[in-house]
């Protein structure tokens, strides 16, 4: 039970805390609707749009979720290279920092040159700023395998993949995921800069196509379904996380 | 115990093994190459237990790596059971100073674990990975992870997996360094147990006098670095030896003897202790 008021009941009174301080900014500040919606509006729409919300949303998590599953797939084996080979490493990881500080918002408008307006190119983005955590953490983790693991698998003639497979990878695992994590968050940002260069349908399409017909409050529940569906895909890699790695003590214990 | 090296080969003889870390090798930024092991000599026997008894980074543990044939040595030679060793023979148990548990792995699996590289993992080894559990008294434990373990249990969880494959020899490397004193006087005699029931050779490392004294027949003890053989020291003191043989005259002058070669006391203290 104390676990229960800790992990739902404390976050349920700082929500309910904020709607009320923006019911009274609206209630005091008399903000006409197209500013800032009172909160019971946004519900409303919330409630009456949530078809349209549903099936955006839907757009936009399989473009969230592919992108990522693409950075996962790609960025792993990417990330055994550059920490396996020392040549492949001096080539790439300088040029994987580089592009890391490109704003993925400035390459979006040529992606979509490249790629067209349709989930190709959001794939793209969502890989570009999803990738990056993933490749770094992961190879920060292969480069630290203890020593002693190692050595041990040597002692006892193991083959190099050998090593890999029992040792390196799976003492890897806890940066991977932590690499993951952060790479989901990115990827819902990465699915609506895609959206927002440009797209006709997802969560993004719909929050500029709102604000643009002064439907404020369309526009806020489709943030709210932004913020629900970030928060669904990360506990969708804390739960691949338990399953993946069922020794690490829960996150929530972990800080 | 020296003599007999004549006529028939030791099981294990180093000869003139010399170390010399080149600056590449050390990875640090000193461009000093540095003489780890300057010239190592000693042999033993068959289930023998040898103590390597010297200062802390003296080369001890360089010496146990180069004998596992995980790093190379300079120059010298090293021979166990009739075999040069220039890479690791793929028969030796080893055991670190942490325990170096895989912590994504239950305790069984973690014993297990030398079985599936070498791909023996059958049924006859997961038998022989519980009895050896049973054996350090952890069959309790068969699935908890390492976390949920204590430093104690752990390192007689690291000591299962070096003996899962039955090695001939046992290397290890200040393995009960970083336990408690009461636990490791436990340790102590859990080995020597494990030791008369497996009969395995051991090269033991140790930077303790006593431990190494109890637990050998005979101690070799290694001058600083760069580390040459000061002593070896046989240690005859009749097996099984339990806590009581610590404070036998035999021990004592044993560790006198020690101490003298370790330079801890000036040479020749005994006589100048009787004459004061």
């Amino acid at each position: 039970m104390p676990r229960l008021i800790t992990q739902v009941g404390y976050p349920l009174v700082g929500a309910i805390l904020i709607v009320a301080a923006w019911a009274l900014a609206c209630w005091a500040g008399n903000l006409p609707t197209v500013v800032l919606p009172t909160p019971d509006k946004v519900l409303n729409a919330f409630i009456s749009r949530f078809d349209l919300l549903m099936s955006e949303g839907w757009v936009t998590l399989k473009e969230t979720l592919y992108g990522f599953i693409l950075a996962v797939v790609l960025g792993i084996p990417m990330a055994v290279a550059v920490a396996n080979s020392r040549p492949l490493n001096l080539m790439f990881y300088p040029l994987l920092i580089g592009l890391q500080s490109v704003p993925k918002v400035a390459l979006a408008p040529i992606i979509l040159v490249w790629l067209g307006t349709g989930i190709e190119s959001k794939l793209a983005i969502v890989w570009l700023v999803a990738f990056f955590p993933i490749i770094v953490d992961t190879t920060a983790g292969l480069r630290s395998t203890p020593r002693e693991l190692v050595e041990l698998a040597q002692s006892l003639r193991a083959t190099p993949m050998q090593i890999f497979l029992k040792v390196q990878f799976p003492a890897a695992l806890p940066f991977v995921i932590t690499g993951a994590k952060v790479a989901i968050t990115l990827a819902v940002i990465g699915a609506v800069i895609g959206e927002f260069v440009g797209s006709s349908e997802g969560l993004g399409y719909l929050l500029l196509s709102a604000t643009s017909q002064l439907d404020t409050p369309l526009a806020f529940a489709a943030l709210f379904a932004l913020s629900f569906m970030g928060v669904f895909v990360y506990l969708l890699v804390e739960l691949a996380e338990r399953l993946a790695a069922p020794w690490l003590p829960p996150s929530s214990q972990r800080h | 115990m020296q003599g007999n090296g004549e006529k028939r080969m030791a099981f294990g003889t180093i000869r003139n093994v010399r170390k010399v870390f080149s600056a590449d090798e050390l990875l640090s930024r000193s461009k000093e190459p540095v003489i780890a092991l300057d010239d190592a000599n000693f042999d033993f026997e068959e289930g023998q237990l040898v103590a390597l008894l010297g200062p802390s980074g003296c080369g001890k543990t360089t010496l146990l790596r180069i004998v596992a044939g995980l790093i190379p040595k300079t120059s010298g030679s090293i021979v166990i059971g009739g075999r040069e060793v220039v890479e690791p023979l793929g028969d030796y148990g080893f055991v670190f100073q942490s325990p170096s548990l895989m912590p994504w792995r239950t305790v069984i699996d973690n014993v297990l674990f030398p079985m599936e590289i070498l791909r023996h993992n059958g049924k006859r080894a997961r038998a022989r990975a519980m009895e050896l559990l049973e054996l350090v008294g952890l069959s309790g434990f068969l699935h908890a992870r390492p976390h949920q373990l204590s430093g104690g249990m752990q390192q007689r969880v690291a000591l299962c997996r070096a003996l899962i494959h039955q090695p001939k020899l046992l290397l290890m490397d200040e393995p009960f360094g970083a336990l408690d004193e009461l636990t490791r006087l436990e340790m102590n005699d859990l080995l020597l147990r494990i030791r008369r029931e497996t009969g395995a050779s051991v090269l033991f490392v140790t930077h303790s006098i006593s431990e190494a004294i109890y637990l050998s027949d005979k101690v070799v003890v290694f001058s600083r670095r760069p580390a040459r053989v000061a002593q070896e020291i046989a240690i005859d003191l009749p097996y099984p030896r339990s806590q009581q043989t610590r404070f036998t005259p035999a021990f004592t002058r044993a560790e006198r003897i020690a101490s003298e070669a370790l330079g801890v006391l000036p040479p020749n203290s005994e006589t100048e202790a009787r004459v004061h």
